[in-house]
């Protein structure tokens, strides 16, 4: 074991020592920033650098950025990665656009100091916090860091919520003839095999949330998921519940006239098939209010450490937390940018309507709603 | 055959020139044992390395412990690891009790084209799975299918994303697979078999009952594994047809190896991997010491 890692460690001091050579190349007149011990890769912030122009000239010699499980159509990420491409001339690389938070940890773990491993991450929160905890992630403080809210944000700065939405209820205007607006309604009969989650909730991030929001509607707490599973169950019992899990293919095909999602994805959808004849209507349900971020992160062993610091930065300029605005995600900074007078008010207007602020689960609540969900759900709805 | 051919010709020669002969014979088998070892072998060591090493998520060291395989038969996992092997067999034994019948009309019937037909269809039917035979089962009867909505199956209680709905998709490509399989064995039923027990007043019934079955047994029940094996084995079919509502153990492994939502699964996936091993050898077992029995009627 001790061998390859003294290797990898030999070839990380050989990449650092080439890359601060050549930033002494590039720069002679600025050797201070790797006279102090700083390269691309340990850099905590773009004064590291020297400055954001350093830092995006840094990046562009990189000129590749490497991302994984970043789907197009998916808040609106399609807009986000052509918009810093242009604006910086870096290529960024998908891979495997559909991939889960898993297959992110996978890759970082099983290409360490390879030049394939990915950049940067989008991790489920409790994902960010595990990689955090493994050491698989690099601090790096966003230009904008202080005003994420605290509490969603690693006091390390290894990880930060990037954007959010809460739990929605989807509705084929055209085949229901009444949309339900809250968890309450879904048991209705005239709902009969018409409502669906986005996967399955031991798998999918938001087919989770959709349990925990069932929960909160009836009766439980985060403390208590329970009575999500049980709503679940009794959604089955009466014939509501239909298995196929929702896509924009079963939403645009009538499989899953009503479908428990993210409100950026079923909003995102009702843009996307208004030109198909679909009328979908999107309800944050009000007895059930569910909210969670994603995360943002750096990983440690980044073949591209300036690129994939610059990607931060890009995020969380108000540029980028826009295009996510546009994608109907609510991005970490949005209250500061109404603060501050950059949000996009068009794009916010557009926003499911919401009254009151998110809560969140703490992390002990989450793993112990995961383990009864884990347990829970084939019981739940199998038959 | 070739075996036995090789066997009874080269048998002399090589007790003569025995040195000189073994050698060659031993390296030819080599790069079969490499290509075992590395596609089989590896990954069944890793497989079982895994699923007995325990990580512990604050420090990251990990340590070897049964922990894996605990969790592995209790709770979920265990109604999955049920529910594959309940699935498995019961589709596995109508595509046998369907498949057999539909063999023996084919072997027997008189059109020679309609015999090529049929196992042709069969060749191509028993490969046909995965995403692209439960997208034609949700398109034609699915909830939002052709038949379904024209012919109103909803209201009759039609459900295909149910365990029966998957037993009909799955006998989909297991009936031609038993097809394929028993027609050989069928072939092999010789006629004066079937004359002579009619020459000592034995029905039909009784010839298929005292005669028939139990020299095709062991042919059967080679069949059913090979069924149970593909049924039990299969993943994509079920992902995309049926999602969670019906617990099988391919799709929790693939739940814990690849999520949103449980964190440091990996090796709970492999130790539910061993599980299915473990089952797979286990239906084998019972297998084997038949299949020896029958040999030397359908050899």
């Amino acid at each position: 074991m001790s061998q390859p890692r003294t290797a990898a460690l030999a070839c990380s001091l050989a990449v650092v020592a080439a890359l601060a050579l050549s930033a002494c190349g590039a720069a002679p007149d600025n050797a201070s920033t790797t006279a102090d011990g700083k390269s691309a890769a340990t850099a905590t912030s773009a004064a590291d650098f020297g400055g954001m122009s350093k830092l995006v000239a840094a990046a562009k010699k990189e000129g590749t950025l490497h991302a994984i499980a970043l789907p197009r159509d998916w808040a609106n990420y399609g807009a986000l990665i052509d918009g810093f491409q242009k604006k910086y001339g870096i290529r960024i690389q998908v891979e495997n656009p559909d991939g889960s938070s898993q297959d992110e940890i996978n890759a970082v773990t099983s290409r360490k100091g390879q030049d394939r491993a990915p950049d940067v991450l989008d991790l489920g929160s409790s994902f960010a916090l595990s990689a955090a905890q493994q050491g698989l992630l690099a601090p790096y403080k966003v230009a904008s860091y202080a005003d994420i809210p605290a509490g969603q944000k690693d006091p390390q700065a290894r990880w930060y919520n990037d954007y959010g939405g809460y739990i929605s209820i989807g509705c084929d205007a055209k085949r229901v003839k009444a949309c339900p607006t809250t968890f309450a309604d879904l048991l209705k009969p005239q709902y009969k095999g018409q409502v669906a989650l986005n996967g399955n909730p031991t798998k999918s991030g938001s087919a989770f949330g959709g349990v925990y929001a069932a929960a909160l509607a009836s009766g439980g707490s985060f403390d208590d998921v329970q009575p999500g599973l049980d709503f679940f169950a009794k959604l089955k019992k009466n014939g509501n519940y239909t298995p196929v899990e929702s896509t924009p293919a079963t939403v645009e095909k009538g499989e899953t006239p009503i479908s428990i999602d993210w409100d950026y994805l079923n909003a995102g959808y009702a843009d996307e098939f208004k030109s198909k004849g679909v009328d979908w209507k999107v309800a944050v349900p009000t007895d059930g209010k569910f909210s969670q971020y994603y995360s943002q992160a750096v990983n440690k062993g980044a073949p591209h450490p300036a690129a994939a610091r610059l990607w931060q930065e890009y995020l969380y300029s108000a540029e980028g937390q826009n295009l996510w605005l546009k994608g109907y995600a609510r991005p970490a900074l949005m209250t500061a940018m109404d603060t501050a007078g950059t949000l996009d008010k068009a794009a916010a207007a557009k926003l499911p309507k919401v009254s009151g602020t998110p809560s969140f689960p703490t992390e002990a609540q989450q793993s112990k709603a995961k383990t009864v969900i884990a347990q829970g759900w084939a019981k739940a709805v199998s038959g | 055959m070739t075996a036995t051919l090789t066997g009874v010709d080269v048998a002399p020669p090589v007790t003569s020139v025995k040195r000189r002969r073994r050698a060659p014979g031993w390296l030819a088998v080599v790069p079969l044992l490499v290509f075992t070892a590395i596609a089989f072998g590896v990954p069944a060591v890793a497989m079982l390395d895994g699923a007995f090493s325990v990580k512990d998520p604050a420090t990251g060291t990990s340590s070897y412990s049964a922990e894996n395989l605990t969790t592995s038969l209790h709770g979920a996992y265990l109604t999955a690891l049920l529910g594959s092997v309940k699935l498995s067999a019961v589709s596995a034994g109508i595509g046998t009790v369907l498949g057999l019948p539909l063999a023996q009309v084919v072997v027997t019937s008189r059109f020679r084209a309609l015999r090529d037909a049929v196992l042709t269809a069969s060749g191509v039917l028993a490969n046909f799975g995965g995403i692209p035979l439960a997208f034609a089962f949700v398109a034609t009867l699915g909830n939002a299918g052709v038949l379904t909505r024209h012919l109103g199956l909803s209201k009759a209680g039609w459900d295909l994303y149910s365990f029966w709905g998957l037993v009909i998709v799955y006998l989909y490509f297991l009936i031609p697979l038993m097809v394929l399989t028993i027609t050989p064995a069928l072939e092999g039923l010789r006629a004066q078999w079937r004359e002579a027990a009619q020459n000592n007043g034995a029905t039909t019934v009784q010839y298929w009952l005292h005669v028939a079955l139990p020299v095709l047994l062991p042919s059967l029940l080679g069949g059913f594994v090979l069924l149970f094996g593909s049924a039990f084995a299969a993943y994509a079919t079920a992902a995309a047809m049926v999602g969670s509502s019906v617990p099988l153990v391919t799709l929790q492994i693939a739940d814990a190896i690849s999520g949103n939502v449980l964190v440091g699964q990996e090796n709970v996936a492999l130790a539910l991997s061993l599980d299915m091993v473990l089952v797979a050898g286990l239906v084998m077992a019972v297998y084997l010491p038949l299949q020896r029995r029958s040999a030397r009627w359908l050899a």
